[in-house]
C-alpha cells in the first residue's frame, strides 16, 4: 500500500538520496540532495540512515496527502510548509494520520526543503542509488519529476519513539539574502588575471533565472582571463561546487548533474558551504571568500562531530523511551 | 610540451585532487590517466569517493576526514612511481553501425564541403579506422574517440543545436563521438546508429569504455529502422 498521493507536484519535486557515486568513469554524474547537510538531518530526525531517499522540494506547490500512518520531518529551506493548512514547524518530527494533507505554500526563504519518513521512500535502485537524474532520465519515480497522482510508497520504519524530537535550534543553518561562500582557488586560477581573481572575491554575484540541478549562472563583475590562455581547456572532471567561467568571464556553480566539462574553473566551494549554494533562488547574492584547505577540513570536522552528537541526543532519547516500556 | 616531465596536482576544492599528466590529446598521457585511474581505485580503498579519468587527467574526490590531502598526495606518488608495472586490460573492438547524411548526418554535407572532398568519401573516410576512446564523459555512454584522418578534422559548429537526437555520430576537430541521450551540442552531426549506448539497468552500464577500440560501418536508412 502506498504512503502518499500527490495532490500537486509543485514547481519540482524529485526523490534524492545522497547520490551516486562509483560511475563517473562511465558518464554518470552523482546526482543526488543539493543540500546533503538538511537531507542528512531530515532522515535522522525519523530514525533512518542518513542516506535515505527522501523528497526534494523546491520552491512551491507541493501538496501530498497522507494514505495511511506516518512519521515525517521537514528540513532545509523554509517553503511555508503547513499540514492542514496549519503552519508545520520545521527540524522536527511530525506523525501523520490518514488523509492529513502537507503542502508548500510560499517561500520564506531557501530554495529546497528535504521531506523524509520513517523507513524512506522506495523506489528501485539504479546503480545502488534512489537519487532522480532528470536530464538522464533515470532514477527516483522513472527517471521524472513527481507528477499529480503518483503513489508514494515506504519502507516500514518504527520511528514513535523519534516523536516529537527536534534538531538543535542553534545548529539550523541560517538563510540569508547575502550568502557568504568560501572557496579554495583553483584549479585554474591561473588562467586568470590578478585583477580578474579580485573581482571574484570583492563583488557580489546575483543569482539568475538560469538556476537548476545541474548548475547555477551569476550575474555581476566580469571575471578577467590573462590574454595567453584559451577560453576552453581539455575536458575534465567536475566536482558541486566547482565555479567555471566561460567565455562571457561571467561564473557559474557547478552542482550534481554534470560529470565533465572544459570549461576554466577558477576556484571550487568548500563541502559545508554546498548546501547554503542549494539554497539559491534568482536575485539571491552571493559573496566568494577564499580559505586554505585546512580550514576547510576543519569546518568539515566540526560539523560532522555535531552531526555526531546530535546521533547521541536521539540515541540517549531512544533508550529513555524503552525505560518508560519496561517500567509499564 | 605533450607529458609533463612533472605530475601536476590541483586542488579542486576540499575534497577534490586533480592529477594533471600533460597538456594534449595522445595516446601516451591518455594510458598514464588510465593507469593511475585502475591502480588508485584497487591500491587506495578507504576515502576514496569517486575517481573520475578524462583525456589528460584524473580527478580523485576524496573524503579528508578519512584521507587527509597529504597522504593521499603521498600515496600517488608513490603509486606514480611503479605505474608502468600496471597491466591495463586488452582493448576491445566494437564496431558499431551507422546510416550517414540525410536526416540522420545534417551537416555531412557541410563538412563535405569544408574538405573538399564527396560525401561518400567522407563516410568512406570515418569509417576507414578503429578509433581509441579516451573518455566516456559530458553524458552517460557518450564515447569521446580519436583520432580523425588528417582530411576530416572539422572545426565545431559556430552555433550549437538546442537538440541532438539520440543517437547522432559526430566530429570535431580532431575527435569522433556519439551522443548516447538526446541532448543539446555544437559537433558536426554526419550520422545515426541504432545502437544503445547506455542502458542504466545494465552492468555496467555503458556498453563502452575507455581505451577500448570502435570501428565504425555503414548501413542503410532500412537497417536503421529495423
Amino acid at each position: 500500500m502506498a504512503t502518499f498521493e500527490v495532490l500537486e507536484p509543485g514547481i519540482l519535486t524529485t526523490i534524492q538520496d545522497l547520490g551516486r557515486y562509483g560511475f563517473s568513469q562511465f558518464g554518470v554524474p552523482p546526482s543526488g540532495a543539493l543540500d546533503t547537510f538538511s537531507l542528512r538531518v531530515s532522515n535522522l530526525l525519523v530514525g533512518n540512515e542518513e542516506n535515505e531517499a527522501c523528497l526534494e522540494v523546491t520552491l512551491m506547490g507541493l501538496r501530498i496527502r497522507a494514505l495511511e500512518e506516518v512519521v515525517i520531518a521537514i528540513t532545509g529551506g523554509d517553503l511555508s510548509p503547513t499540514l492542514n493548512g496549519e503552519s508545520l514547524e520545521m527540524w522536527r518530527t511530525h506523525l501523520l494520520v490518514q488523509d492529513d494533507i502537507i503542502a508548500f505554500k510560499k517561500v520564506n526563504a531557501g530554495c529546497r526543503a528535504y521531506l523524509s519518513t520513517s523507513g524512506g521512500f522506495v523506489v528501485p535502485k539504479i546503480m545502488g542509488s534512489s537519487s532522480t537524474y532528470l536530464s538522464g532520465k533515470f532514477g527516483g519515480v522513472e527517471g521524472r519529476p513527481l507528477r499529480r497522482g503518483d503513489l508514494l510508497y515506504t519502507s516500514n520504519g518504527s520511528s514513535l519513539d523519534k516523536l516529537g524530537l527536534r534538531f538543535p535550534g542553534d545548529w539550523i543553518p541560517s538563510l540569508e539574502k547575502v550568502v557568504f561562500l568560501r572557496v579554495i582557488p583553483g584549479p585554474q586560477d591561473h588562467h586568470f588575471t590578478e585583477k580578474g581573481f579580485q573581482a571574484l572575491i570583492s563583488s557580489s554575484y546575483e543569482v539568475t533565472p538560469q538556476c537548476d540541478r545541474m548548475g547555477v549562472r551569476l550575474e555581476g563583475p566580469r571575471i578577467e582571463r590573462r590574454s595567453d590562455v584559451e577560453e576552453s581547456i581539455i575536458s575534465e572532471g567536475l566536482i558541486p561546487g566547482a565555479v567555471q567561467v566561460p567565455g562571457d568571464g561571467k561564473p557559474i556553480i557547478i552542482l550534481t548533474e554534470l560529470v565533465t566539462g572544459g570549461y576554466t574553473k577558477i576556484a571550487t566551494i568548500i563541502t559545508t558551504d554546498l548546501p547554503r549554494v542549494a539554497q539559491l533562488k534568482p536575485g539571491d547574492r552571493v559573496k566568494f571568500k577564499p580559505i586554505s584547505v585546512k580550514d576547510a577540513n576543519h569546518l568539515l570536522k566540526e560539523q560532522e562531530e555535531r552531526l555526531k552528537e546530535f546521533k547521541k541526543i536521539i540515541e540517549n532519547q531512544a533508550l529513555a523511551v524503552d525505560r518508560v516500556r519496561v517500567d509499564q | 610540451m605533450g607529458l609533463y616531465a612533472e605530475t601536476l596536482f590541483y586542488s579542486m576544492g576540499d575534497r577534490g585532487l586533480l592529477i594533471e599528466f600533460g597538456d594534449e590529446i595522445s595516446r601516451e598521457i591518455n594510458e598514464k590517466v588510465r593507469r593511475m585511474g585502475l591502480a588508485v581505485r584497487d591500491e587506495i580503498r578507504e576515502g576514496i569517493v569517486e575517481v573520475v579519468p578524462t583525456y589528460r587527467s584524473l580527478l580523485i574526490i576524496y573524503n579528508p576526514l578519512l584521507l587527509p590531502i597529504e597522504d593521499l598526495k603521498k600515496r600517488v606518488k608513490w603509486i606514480e612511481e611503479g605505474l608502468q608495472k600496471v597491466p591495463l586490460p586488452e582493448p576491445k573492438l566494437t564496431r558499431i553501425p551507422a546510416v550517414y547524411g540525410g536526416i540522420y548526418g545534417p551537416d555531412l554535407e557541410g563538412v563535405a564541403r569544408y574538405h573538399q572532398i564527396s560525401p561518400e568519401k567522407v563516410v568512406q573516410l570515418h569509417c576507414s579506422k578503429a578509433y581509441l576512446i579516451y573518455m566516456i564523459g559530458f553524458m552517460p555512454g557518450y564515447p569521446y574517440m580519436g583520432e580523425l584522418p588528417e582530411e576530416l578534422v572539422t572545426p565545431r559548429l559556430k552555433t550549437p543545436r538546442l537538440v541532438v537526437p539520440k543517437g547522432s555520430v559526430a566530429i570535431a576537430q580532431g575527435q569522433t563521438g556519439i551522443y548516447s541521450m538526446e541532448s543539446p551540442g555544437g559537433w558536426q552531426i554526419i550520422g545515426r546508429t541504432p545502437v544503445e549506448l547506455f542502458d542504466p539497468g545494465r552492468d555496467p552500464p555503458s556498453l563502452l569504455q575507455m581505451g577500448d577500440l570502435v570501428q565504425f560501418y555503414q548501413i542503410s536508412e532500412k537497417e536503421l529502422k529495423k
